[in-house]
């Protein structure tokens, strides 16, 4: 099925919380509300003419000066063939685009519809700061519950992918990189 | 401490069945264990925190960033040619696969894709599917070492070292190639090289007869992976595995057979888990997927090599691949790694230093069905089971 044939379903269902779509792009992509996302993806996954069952990534992405940061998932359909010994065939293919507020960045977690998203998730806020609401992986911090870091320390602070990101001068007292480019500080 | 002592000691006075009683002495306290992160079964710096009770593993909790430098912060300040080295070094044993999906992004992005001659085309394919044998074969040897098994290791890496002779011979690299770059492949291939690839293949193919011999139908291998670590394709699936551990359980799914591949007039089959000496998806099905797979990129490879004759002369690197403008778009594009699906997501904004680059690695995939399958299992059987996922830390880390 085509990206704009499952838009249109989406579309149907979905009314207003499908505020865009995206398919002059060599990634074509609807955009979801962020509220509207958990049910959006469980409708994606369970309705039978779809059967998104295979998160295959989920890419945080940085748009600075639009004061917004996107997080695009990328869902497949992979389905048996008619026997056994067929090959199972990727037959629909789509991305979804959810936009949040770079100042609040909160976006419900679909963990529970893709147990996938998990480290994704874990992945996005680590590296990108973007909140993943109700994850089922997560602790307590400054500003209320976010889901757990995965690559960087459990104390690290800020999130290295943002464009705006300050290099640390120091990490637990082991000098590090002050910026791009420049060796280390000396001491 | 005294009351501590008692309070875990069972109250002789309490009117308790004899089972309840046997089942009070047979209990130990719990104990976190840290698997790692140096450790020789983890295949590099992975820690899994184990909850034991005894023997009995109840929880697996697998840390990971050990070895995190930054690759997509890097790839937002470097052109895509640039940036191919920093791809060797993420899955070190599949690196020819990791360029390849790479510069297959980046190209089909830019429209590149379509001056992209036959001849490199084959050429990528030989070197994909030759690192497919070179990575199944560590894979295949360190698997049969996390279980007390020793020889076969060498005897991965002697065939092994053959692979690693023809990737020096075309690029000079033995780990670490960035031989397929964007826009072709940086040379074309030395004097011999078809010759001496039909010669190695000649070679190789009856020995993964004598592996399984030596190691697939070992009684002991046998007892220590049947039945271990069982991952349903239903599992696989919502945890998003991809590569020989979706296959080992059961899902016929590669995306080589796929449409737009670039395989399309090539005859292999796609080895799958048929639950032969257990269930279906257990550890030594994920084990029998890779040696098979060996087999069938032998296949690939011959006919590859068949088919680059008559194409000598054609151009193997394009010269747009070392200026290219990436335009205001984006796309995600994923080809079949060793260990599976690796993506890469490549935002551009005009100018030759893309906005953003992610890479899915499949060994980060898949190593998150760790929790799950690792419940309530044995101690030594958690080693059977990372081994059997077959994880590269340099990818999960990037």
């Amino acid at each position: 099925m085509a990206p704009e044939e499952i838009a249109e379903i989406l579309k149907d269902t979905f009314g207003a919380s499908i505020t865009d779509t995206e398919f002059e792009s060599a990634h074509p992509r609807v955009v979801v509300a962020a509220d509207a996302w958990p049910e959006v993806a469980a409708f994606l996954r369970d309705d039978d003419r779809l059967q998104l069952n295979f998160l295959r990534s989920i890419s945080a992405v940085d748009y600075l000066e639009d004061d917004k940061f996107a997080a695009v998932y990328d869902l497949a359909s992979y389905r048996p063939g008619k026997t056994d010994s067929d090959a199972w065939a990727l037959t629909n293919a789509v991305a979804v685009q959810v936009w949040t507020d770079r100042n609040d960045p909160h976006i419900p977690s679909v963990a529970h519809v893709w147990r996938a998203a998990d480290w994704h998730e874990r992945e996005a806020y680590d590296l990108m700061g973007v909140i993943f609401d109700n994850h089922p992986d997560s602790v307590e911090g400054l500003n209320g519950f976010h889901p757990r870091r995965i690559l960087c320390p459990d104390d690290w602070e800020g999130h290295p992918l943002q464009k705006d990101y300050a290099f640390p001068m120091e990490y637990h007292g082991i000098p590090a990189v002050t910026e791009l480019n420049q060796t280390r500080p000396i001491h | 401490m005294a009351d501590v002592i008692l309070e875990s000691q069972p109250d002789i006075n309490a009117d308790l069945s004899s089972d309840q009683i046997q089942q009070q002495d047979l209990q130990t306290e719990e104990m976190l264990v840290n698997m790692g992160p140096q450790h020789p079964a983890t295949h590099g710096v992975l820690r899994v925190v184990l909850r034991t009770d005894g023997e009995m593993v109840l929880e697996a909790v697998p840390h990971i960033g050990y070895l995190h430098r930054c690759a997509e912060k890097i790839g937002e300040t470097v052109a895509p040619y640039q940036y191919i080295p920093y791809t060797d070094r993420m899955d070190y044993l599949a690196g020819m696969n990791n360029n390849l999906a790479f510069a297959q992004a980046v190209e089909k992005l830019t429209g590149l894709e379509s001056e992209i001659t036959e001849r490199t085309k084959l050429i990528r394919i030989v070197f994909a599917e030759l690192n497919r044998i070179a990575s199944h074969l560590v894979s295949f040897g360190t698997y049969g070492l996390d279980l007390g098994a020793f020889t076969p290791f060498l005897y991965a890496f002697r065939e092994r070292e053959y692979i690693l002779d023809l990737f020096e011979s075309a690029c000079g690299a033995r780990l670490t190639y960035s031989y397929i770059t964007v826009g072709g492949v940086t040379d074309d291939l030395p004097e011999r090289f078809v010759d001496i690839t039909r010669e190695f293949l000649d070679y190789f193919e009856p020995k993964v007869h004598e592996y399984n011999l030596l190691l697939s139908h070992n009684h002991i291998f046998i007892k220590r992976t049947a039945n271990v670590g069982v991952i349903t394709a239903q599992e696989a699936l919502d945890y998003g595995l991809s590569g020989p551990v979706l296959r080992g359980s059961g899902v016929n799914f590669d995306l080589r057979k796929q449409p737009g591949s670039g395989y399309e007039e090539f005859d292999f089959n796609v080895p799958v888990g048929q639950g032969e000496k257990g269930t279906v998806g257990d550890c030594w099905d994920r084990y029998i997927v890779r040696v098979s797979e060996m087999l069938e990129s032998v296949k690939i490879i011959r006919q590859a090599l068949d088919k680059l004759d008559g194409t000598e002369g054609q151009e193997t690197l394009h010269k747009k691949g070392k200026t290219l403008k990436l335009p205001a778009d984006e796309i995600y594009y994923e080809i079949e790694n060793p260990r599976g699906q690796l993506g890469f997501f490549v935002r551009g904004n005009g100018s030759a230093i893309p906005d953003r680059v992610k890479a899915r690695g499949p060994s980060f995939c898949n190593l998150c069905v760790t929790e799950k399958v690792c419940e309530d299992v044995l101690l030594g059987d958690v080693a059977a089971i990372i081994g059997s996922i077959d994880v590269v830390m340099g990818e999960v880390d990037r």
